[in-house]
Formats: structure tokens, C-alpha cells, sequence
């Protein structure tokens, strides 16, 4: 458990240290938050009534889903490790004592956490002052918070781990392209990140909400400005619990199969 | 005149030898295209889910508004297509690349433009014109002789005004070495708000893209002819006059090359 804890440690310091392409991002990301909140104003002026929250949670949502982008964006994965197997470097990492897929499990999970700590508070700090109902709002309540606060981090291990699906698939396929395509386009989709899930129609909703992407950002970001009733919020989390352990368990079944019959690529 | 046919046949030429390239990993080639295909369907069914909810938006209805998506995203991905070496121009200035175009007794613009031609697009292109042909037959345009214009103006201008973006995010990087991820802003971001008509983002950003960048050029206003709401000829011409914006992204290319430092490597 120590070794995975420093090489968190390690990847976390060197993830801080880019502080100026995370200010370079801040700014794309406050325009693109920006732009999103227009388009549903735009949409709230057409129609209030059909809205499914309040028009304050859905900026709050928009602006918690920029803050935290690099939790949760599934296109934000490690070309390092894809180079290693396809350029064969993986060989020095498979003669270490540890597992591979802890490793990379650690490393995912800081590389995404300090980029994700470098850009948050400039944003959520910003936001706060925009006038209600564009900016951001305070949380439904100090339990909703902590309720927030704890499914984002379970959000966030669900996102790494089923990250580590393709990773271990691409021992299979070698090229990532193709996997990482349809993956990524999968999760943007739905997981709430095109529109957020309540926006969808009720019965499509209803299916969405149990696959695993819907444990991922939907959850603490709907949560926060407590548009969930508690027997949804409970049904989430366990959800989340759920595809937490089911994920990682396929994920390191299939690390196991690979690892036994990898191939090493050149040298 | 001859000048201009030989470095027209050798832009072909190097478009061919690109085209010829990427067949060679043809598997390759077929998955990112689909990919791209895929991707932007995305766009579309948010698009698609949101107005099963909204019947309409600031007076625009569902087949108008894919109408408009539509013609953006060929707008951008024809740029991309053919501009593509612009957009990985930071790769090529920090490798040293840049130099060796600079010794070679040809127009460097056209050098980079025919670095890079990013066939894969094509998967983009067709999802946009399968919308195009949807929203066509739902948002009953009439069609007639001066929309037909119009339609290739705004892919003109649109192309134009997009290419004009890379080039400038390109020739920032003489100066940065590293591309400025803000200009994403006006690519990909105005791919992806572009989706809408400018006009329901509010009138200041109808202004901004009105005075300063001329996106409302190639989408709103032609847009408004196209669906019958404007009349005046003016809207016609509008595309095809947003292409000046080329020259001050040329201009800041020019400069940008006469202050060029090699990176060393």
C-alpha cells in the first residue's frame, strides 16, 4: 500500500508544478462555462415550465462541471501509458514487484486530482460573485455538502477505473485509437457531459441512471444544489459503491489475463 | 499566372502523397474517420433530446437549429481538412521542421498546408451533410437559386474564417513555441456553440461576433436569408466578405516568420 502511496505522492507534486497551462485552461474554461449557461437561458426563456431543476442549479451544475473537468473527462487519459505498450516500455514496469494495475489506478487517480486542484478554486472563487441566478450557488445544505464531497470522490474513482478498462484492453488491441474513440464518445454522452441527465426524457433517464457512467459526474454535481431526493441520493450512491467494485474487479481479471499473455512490442 | 499553376500542382501533388499515406494503414483510417463520425453524433443528440423537451428556441425550431449545425460543422471540419498543418504547428516549430521549410524555394504557407491533409475529416463532413439532408427536408426551406448561392458562400467563408483561426493560433506559436490553448476558444469552442444560431446567445454577442470576429457573418445573418427572415441581398454577399478575415491572420503570419528563431533542435 506504501509504494502506491508515493507513487500518488510523486505523480501529484509533478501534476502542481503546471500552474501555468492550468491558468491557460482556467480561461477556456470560463468562456466555455459561460457559453453554456447562455445556451440554457436561451432555453429557459423558451420554456421555464419544461426545465427539470431550478435554472440556478442547472449554471451551478455547468460551473461545478468546469471546475472539476479534469475528474471527470473521459478524453483526459494517460498517452504515457498507451506509449509504453505500444513503444514496449512496459517491460521495465512489468519486472517491478507491484501490480501494474494499482499503479497506474494511483497514478490516474493524482495526475486527475492535482490538475483538478490547480483549477477548481480560481473558478469556483470567480463564479460565486457572478450575479444569481448565472453564477454559482451556495450547496443545499452542510449535508448536502459532505454528501457532495463524497460522491465526487467516488465519482472520480469510477471514471479512473473504468479508464482502466481501456488501458488494459489496449494490450489486446495495441492500437488505442479505435477503443478510445468509442469510449470516450460513450462516456461524454452518457454520462452527462453533452446535457446534463435530468434534461433527457424521463424514460431514457430512467435506463441511464443505472449504467456506470451515470455514477460518475452526475451524481456529485446534482447533488450539491440538492436537486436529488434522499431516496435517490441513497439509490446513487449505492450505485456508485456498486460500479466501483464491479469495475475494478473486471478491470483487474483482465489485467491478469493480459499481463499472462503480453506480447512486448520492439524495444 | 504560371508561378500560381505550378504551386497549384504541387499542392496537389503533396495532397496526393498524403492521400497515398494514410491509405497505407487503411484500417487505421477507416476507425477514425467512423470515430469522427461518431463523435459529432454526439453533438447531435443532445441537440436532438433537449428539443424533445423545448419545442423551440428564440424562435428557432429543432430542424433549423440542425440546419445551422450542420453548415457550421462542415464549415470547420472542410477547415480542419485542409489547414490541419496549422493546427499542429507548434509540433513543427519546437521539433526545428520549420527550418527545413524555409530553405526550400517555395511558398511557406503552402508548405504547411500541404504538411498535413487530414483526410480522417471526412467522417465529420458526412455526418454534416446526412444532418443538412435531415433538416432540408424537415425545415422546409425554399430553395431557390440565390439560397443555393448563399449555401456555397457561407461554406467559402466559413472554411476562410476558420482556416484564418489556425493560422493565427500558428503563428502565435513563433513567439510562444507552445500552441495558446485560449484559441480553442474560437475553433473548437465556436464549432461547438455554433451549433446554435448566434442570435440567442444575446445581442452583446451578436455584436462581438459581428465587429470583431466575423462568425455571425458566416452563420446568423446568411442563416436568416436561408430560412426566408431577411430579404435583402446584402445577406448574401455577408459569407463570402467575411474572408477578410484572412488577411490580418496572414499579416500576423508574415510577421511572425520574419521573427522567427529557430528553437535549436
Amino acid at each position: 500500500m506504501k509504494k502506491y502511496f508515493s507513487f500518488f505522492r510523486l505523480r501529484f507534486t509533478m501534476g502542481l508544478q503546471y500552474r501555468a497551462a492550468a491558468l491557460a485552461g482556467i480561461v477556456t474554461q470560463f468562456v466555455w462555462g459561460f457559453m453554456e449557461v447562455m445556451v440554457y437561458r436561451a432555453f429557459y426563456r423558451a420554456d421555464a415550465e419544461a426545465f427539470p431543476m431550478s435554472f440556478s442549479a442547472t449554471a451551478s451544475y455547468i460551473w461545478l462541471q468546469q471546475a472539476f473537468l479534469a475528474f471527470f473527462a473521459a478524453w483526459m487519459m494517460e498517452n504515457e501509458i498507451f506509449d509504453s505498450i505500444i513503444n514496449g516500455n512496459i517491460a521495465y514496469e512489468l519486472c517491478r514487484p507491484v501490480s501494474i494495475y494499482h499503479m497506474w489506478f494511483a497514478r490516474s487517480i493524482a495526475n486527475r486530482l492535482s490538475r483538478a486542484v490547480l483549477r477548481c478554486f480560481p473558478i469556483l472563487f470567480v463564479t460565486a460573485f457572478v450575479p444569481k441566478p448565472y453564477g454559482m450557488e451556495a450547496p443545499a445544505s452542510l449535508f448536502h455538502f459532505c454528501l457532495f464531497l463524497l460522491t465526487l470522490l467516488l465519482g472520480l474513482a469510477v471514471t479512473v477505473s473504468f479508464c482502466m478498462l481501456v488501458y488494459v484492453l489496449t494490450f489486446f488491441t495495441i492500437s488505442p485509437q479505435g477503443l478510445r474513440m468509442v469510449f470516450t464518445s460513450a462516456v461524454e454522452f452518457l454520462a452527462g457531459a453533452v446535457i446534463p441527465l435530468p434534461f433527457f426524457p424521463e424514460r431514457v433517464q430512467r435506463i441511464m441512471e443505472l449504467l456506470p457512467f451515470a455514477s460518475m459526474q452526475n451524481v456529485a454535481l446534482r447533488i450539491y444544489s440538492g436537486s436529488m431526493t434522499m431516496p435517490q441520493m441513497q439509490k446513487a450512491i449505492a450505485l456508485q459503491t456498486f460500479w466501483l467494485i464491479a469495475i475494478t474487479l473486471a478491470g483487474r481479471l483482465l489485467c491478469r489475463t493480459a499481463e499472462l499473455r503480453v506480447t512486448v512490442q520492439g524495444g | 499566372m504560371k508561378k500560381v499553376y505550378r504551386s497549384l500542382r504541387l499542392y496537389l501533388h503533396y495532397i496526393s502523397v498524403n492521400v497515398r499515406c494514410m491509405m497505407q494503414y487503411k484500417t487505421s483510417f477507416f476507425l477514425s474517420a467512423m470515430g469522427q463520425f461518431f463523435v459529432s453524433f454526439n453533438v447531435f443528440w443532445g441537440i436532438f433530446f433537449l428539443f424533445r423537451r423545448f419545442p423551440r428556441v428564440e424562435g428557432f425550431t429543432y430542424s433549423e437549429v440542425l440546419l445551422c449545425f450542420s453548415i457550421v460543422l462542415m464549415q470547420f471540419s472542410l477547415a480542419e481538412m485542409f489547414a490541419r498543418g496549422f493546427d499542429t504547428f507548434s509540433g513543427t516549430v519546437r521539433s526545428g521542421e520549420f527550418d527545413r521549410i524555409l530553405v526550400r524555394p517555395q511558398n511557406e504557407i503552402m508548405q504547411v498546408l500541404g504538411n498535413r491533409f487530414e483526410l480522417t475529416r471526412i467522417g465529420r463532413i458526412l455526418q454534416a451533410i446526412v444532418m443538412f439532408g435531415y433538416s432540408i427536408v424537415k425545415s422546409e426551406v425554399s430553395w431557390s437559386f440565390s439560397k443555393v448561392v448563399t449555401l456555397l458562400f457561407m461554406l467559402v467563408g466559413g472554411t476562410a474564417v476558420f482556416a484564418a483561426f489556425f493560422i493565427i493560433y500558428a503563428a502565435l506559436c513563433f513567439f510562444t513555441l507552445d500552441g495558446l490553448e485560449f484559441i480553442n476558444i474560437f475553433t473548437d469552442g465556436a464549432r461547438e456553440f455554433g451549433k446554435y444560431p448566434i442570435g440567442i446567445y444575446g445581442k452583446r454577442m451578436l455584436l462581438f461576433t459581428t465587429i470583431f470576429v466575423p462568425y455571425a457573418w458566416i452563420q446568423y445573418y446568411p442563416l436568416l436569408y436561408l430560412l426566408g427572415r431577411r430579404t435583402d441581398i446584402l445577406y448574401l454577399f455577408l459569407p463570402l466578405a467575411a474572408c477578410w478575415f484572412l488577411l490580418p491572420a496572414l499579416c500576423l503570419w508574415k510577421f511572425g516568420v520574419r521573427h522567427y528563431q529557430s528553437s535549436g533542435s
